[in-house]
């Protein structure tokens, strides 16, 4: 035992050294942002602010990326909502109505999930084009919510695997249909699940960045675009840059910060596990 | 599960109001079109009147009272978008990449395999797409791993704030690698004298100029090999959770009976734990794998469209919407979706037949 409790400061410094090596890009993002425009200077990068807190940078920033925070959550939020939706649908009648074959279609809705999305890209933006649906948000929450249909089912089936058919039973002897059953037994104790699901689809959705280069034009670009737009242009002072940074990337991490038992859960899911 | 068709005139009456109500809804949004603030929300109408009336003909099906028959029809919607958007496309797809589509008007002349034999044969940009792909899987799957596994392992001795690292390690995961790729660009600035910054800076401050590095800009192949450090910033706090939870699911009597017959704690970890963390290793593998066999974004963000850090995503991407060569790109995407397919389809179809056997 004695040797344990020496070794246990060596595993704290570990700890803290490789805290560090996480939190340098945080640090570096807010530090710069921090700082007033005469500042700026690449010698300086780690000192601390010297003539105190400047928040220009980040209204700078804030104002380059206003339109794109709108149109990123315009986007998120109906799909996070709808996918959950279908996802519970789904997942419930592919763990509790099971019918022949359901297995293999399960299999199959779940490879979609693992494809890499230059494979289906040139038929997709043709499809878009020729529904009208190219360029606009709209389009976008579609692509979103039908390419979430694996995840979210998946999600859900291992949710609802872990709740017990003799529940569903019983309420079956009382005469509920598939629908009542689900609306009455199922769906009040969905909320855990749904809390996994919306977290994950509003964190995807948000970070993404293929289909929204790809399908929407300049004024309907989420924010990922616009950032990546905006780190490749030279007129932008990099302290603004890192300012607008810390802003796209703020809403997942405020999400993560007070929700992210259920982030956590989300990503197990996706392993399979469960 | 009796098999028989119950009528039910409220029902049926609900049913055939659910269809003319689909209907009409089609019709309208067929011939005005719908506008909402200034969006063209058209297609969306008829999608949403499609499925209205098809929540009639389940409300049918549901009176024959066979909850298998049901429970397909009402799954439906979502294998046909599936199969639509995944398995269309990519026939689609297949389709495009036999032809010799180049310029913006569809051409689907056919020429066999030939897109794939000049990328894989004669295209020196691809060779190196390839090339760097593999630099990066290796580098980033071996020190995900290796950084997950002792992290887990440290976080796994009972220290005060567990729950706190914990979180730090994994809360790069919530961010896009858009914004990572960003301020990495920042962090691994290769500029050197006067212009130094970033780590590089950081080293030197610190008087650990042998540390200073070139990073993502060294020549090729190594250039690529430290775009693997923010790939790993972001996504070791996975491995990590995934070996946490491994290691949480071997029961405190294994290891106690391993240290009552005189193992060290360093021995319980190598011949008990990590033998069992196997497949945790394995699933590890599969979804980083498949992650950076189609790694796009954080390169896109890193180096800008730098030809040395090129790999395929990025390529299909400039090929098929900046060269409009569209039979090139859709080939891209095919092999791309091939070497996904080698490496997931066998996991995928063994953990549904470990499942069916339970």
């Amino acid at each position: 035992m004695n040797r344990r409790i020496a070794i246990r400061p060596i595993f704290y410094l570990a700890l803290l050294a490789l805290a560090v090596f996480y939190l340098l890009p945080v640090y570096l993002m807010v530090l710069t942002g921090l700082k007033p425009f005469n500042e700026v200077d690449l010698k300086t990068m780690w000192d601390l602010p010297t003539n105190g807190l400047h928040i220009e940078n980040f209204i700078a920033g804030y104002q380059q990326l206003a339109p794109n925070l709108r149109n990123s959550l315009a986007m998120v939020i109906p799909e996070a909502l709808l996918s959950s939706l279908l996802g519970s649908f789904n997942g419930y009648l592919l763990s509790k109505w099971k019918f022949r074959g359901s297995n293999v279609i399960f299999t199959l809705i779940l490879f979609g999930m693992f494809i890499p999305y230059q494979s289906i890209l040139i038929p997709l933006v043709k499809f878009m084009q020729f529904m009208k649906l190219y360029g606009d948000i709209p389009g976008l929450v579609l692509v979103h919510i039908i390419y979430g249909i694996p995840i979210t089912t998946l999600i859900f089936r291992n949710y609802y695997a872990g709740i017990g058919t003799e529940i569903l039973e019983a309420g079956r002897i009382d005469g509920a249909s598939l629908l009542g059953l689900y609306r009455h037994i199922i769906l009040p104790l969905s909320a855990p699940g749904f809390a996994v699901v919306i977290i994950w689809q509003f964190t995807q959705a948000w970070n993404e960045f293929l289909f929204a280069v790809i399908l929407t034009n300049q004024s309907h670009w989420p924010v990922t675009v616009a950032l990546n737009n905006l780190a490749g242009s030279q007129l932008v002072q990099w302290n603004v840059l890192m300012a607008a940074t810390f802003l796209a990337a703020l809403p997942t991490l405020l999400v993560y910060i007070f929700l992210g038992r259920f982030f956590l859960r989300g990503l197990m899911a996706g392993a399979l596990k469960g | 599960m009796s098999r028989t068709f119950e009528f039910n005139m409220p029902r049926f009456i609900l049913a055939v109001a659910l269809m003319i109500l689909g209907l009409t809804f089609i019709y309208i949004s067929e011939t005005r079109g719908i506008t909402i603030a200034q969006k063209n929300f058209t297609s969306i109408g008829i999608l949403i009147s499609g499925l209205i009336f098809y929540s009639g003909v389940l409300v049918v099906v549901a009176m024959f009272r066979d909850e298998s028959v049901l429970s397909f029809a009402m799954l439906l919607p979502s294998i046909v978008a599936v199969g639509i958007f995944v398995y269309g496309f990519i026939a689609w797809s297949v389709r495009v990449s036999l032809s010799k589509w180049k310029g913006l008007n569809p051409d689907y002349t056919w020429v066999g395999l030939q897109q794939y034999s000049d990328l894989i044969l004669h295209d020196p940009r691809f060779r190196i797409d390839v090339r760097n792909t593999v630099v990066f899987t290796i580098g980033f799957i071996s020190v995900c791993l290796i950084l997950g596994l002792g992290l887990a392992i440290l976080l796994d001795q009972k220290l005060k704030g567990e729950a706190l690292f914990r979180s730090i390690f994994l809360f790069p995961m919530s961010i896009s690698f858009i914004a990572s790729g960003v301020v990495w660009a920042w962090l691994m600035n290769p500029a050197t004298g006067s212009r130094i910054t970033g780590i590089n800076l950081l080293f030197k401050t610190l008087g650990l100029d042998s540390l200073i590095s070139l990073w993502h800009s060294n020549p090729p192949p190594w250039g690529m090999a430290y775009t693997v450090i923010p790939a790993v910033w972001q996504l070791s706090g996975f491995a990590m959770a995934l070996y946490l939870g491994g290691i949480r699911g071997i029961s405190e009597e294994i290891r106690e009976a391993a240290r009552v017959d005189g193992a060290s704690e360093f021995e319980v970890y190598r011949h008990v734990i990590l033998p069992m963390l196997r497949p945790v290793t394995l699933s590890a593998v599969i979804i980083l794998g498949h992650m950076s066999l189609k790694i796009f974004d954080l390169i896109v963000a890193l180096g800008r469209k730098d030809q040395r850090l090129d790999v395929p995503g990025i390529y299909m991407w400039t090929t098929t919407f900046d060269g409009t060569n569209y039979a090139q790109g859709a080939a891209i995407g095919i092999l791309m979706l091939i070497s996904v397919a080698i490496l997931v389809i066998p996991y995928l179809v063994n953990s549904m037949r470990a499942e069916a056997e339970l």
